[in-house]
């Protein structure tokens, strides 16, 4: 597996566990009422997680490994670089984290709005990469 | 195809059709009313669909088609393997019984399946975690 796959896989096994916990986290709480150190006036503060959650599940664990994968087994060239354009895979794997990031800490900076924003940017950036690198390896073994 | 990835990959495809039904029940509460069937159910369609379905897809299929681990071990540990396949699987059932039921009559007993379900999902994942990492390297 190569060295970017190793990054990407990683990442999204970051992922799979953080956002677990926050899941469990939310979940024992609707079953039985946690700290109230985790509400504050008009709701619960824990819920303030709920978009990291499906941030770090849907985007950080499915589509970081799913880059990593695909970065490792879609077909190569036969001339180096042999696994084609390498800048735009790490620059995809560099925005689509960072605009999770973004995206998981928006609520609880709502003094930010335009927060969210700039992460579903980054995110569209490094898919926008990742189709870049990706879509001319998309092709039969043989092709050069 | 391992044993284990099997039973990964068809409990996945009867969460994905159960995730589908309970969708296409979704979409008839809008014509008819079905509320004692759906009541609560959307957070259970959710986690149907992309842990029962998606997720556990993909723990079969890197359990069978990732690096070997080792020449001794080269899935890593067996046990560990099958405690996230049960793991998973429970805390997943105990949800989809409890949740909906919660939502419109909270009891002691439900809440408790609810925290006994997250426990169990959790160790899951960070089983699947522990026993996947180390196959994940440079070759």
């Amino acid at each position: 597996m190569p060295r970017l796959s190793v990054w990407m896989v990683h990442s999204s096994l970051i992922y799979l566990i953080v956002g677990f916990s926050i899941g469990a986290a939310l979940l024992v709480h609707k079953g039985v009422a946690l700290n109230p150190a985790f509400m504050y006036r008009g709701g619960y503060a824990l819920w303030n997680l709920l978009p990291a959650h499906i941030e770090f599940l849907m985007f950080g664990w499915i589509v970081n490994l799913i880059f990593g994968v695909a970065y490792w087994i879609l077909p190569r060239f036969s001339l180096p670089p042999r696994r084609g354009n390498t800048v735009l895979a790490v620059v995809a794997f560099g925005l689509l984290n960072f605009g999770i990031i973004l995206s998981a800490v928006s609520p609880f900076l709502k003094t930010l709005p335009w927060l969210v924003i700039l992460g579903r940017a980054f995110q569209v950036g490094g898919v926008l990469a990742f189709v870049l690198h990706a879509w001319p390896r998309v092709k039969a073994a043989r092709i050069m | 195809m391992p044993v284990l990835t099997r039973w990964f990959i068809k409990a996945s495809l009867i969460y994905f059709l159960a995730a589908l039904f309970i969708g296409l029940l979704m979409a008839a509460g809008n014509i008819w009313d079905l509320s004692i069937f759906i009541r609560g159910i959307a957070p259970v369609y959710t986690h149907l669909f992309l842990l029962g379905w998606v997720s556990q897809l993909i723990f079969g299929v890197i359990y069978w088609m990732f690096p070997k681990a080792s020449t001794q071990r080269p899935r890593g540990k067996e046990i560990l393997a099958w405690s996230v396949f049960c793991l998973l699987n429970i805390g997943l059932i105990l949800r989809v019984i409890a949740e909906p039921i919660f939502s419109y009559n909270p009891s002691v007993l439900l809440g408790w399946m609810l925290m006994i379900s997250a426990i169990l999902q959790w160790l899951a994942g960070l089983i699947f975690v522990i026993n996947t990492w180390g196959r994940v390297k440079v070759r």
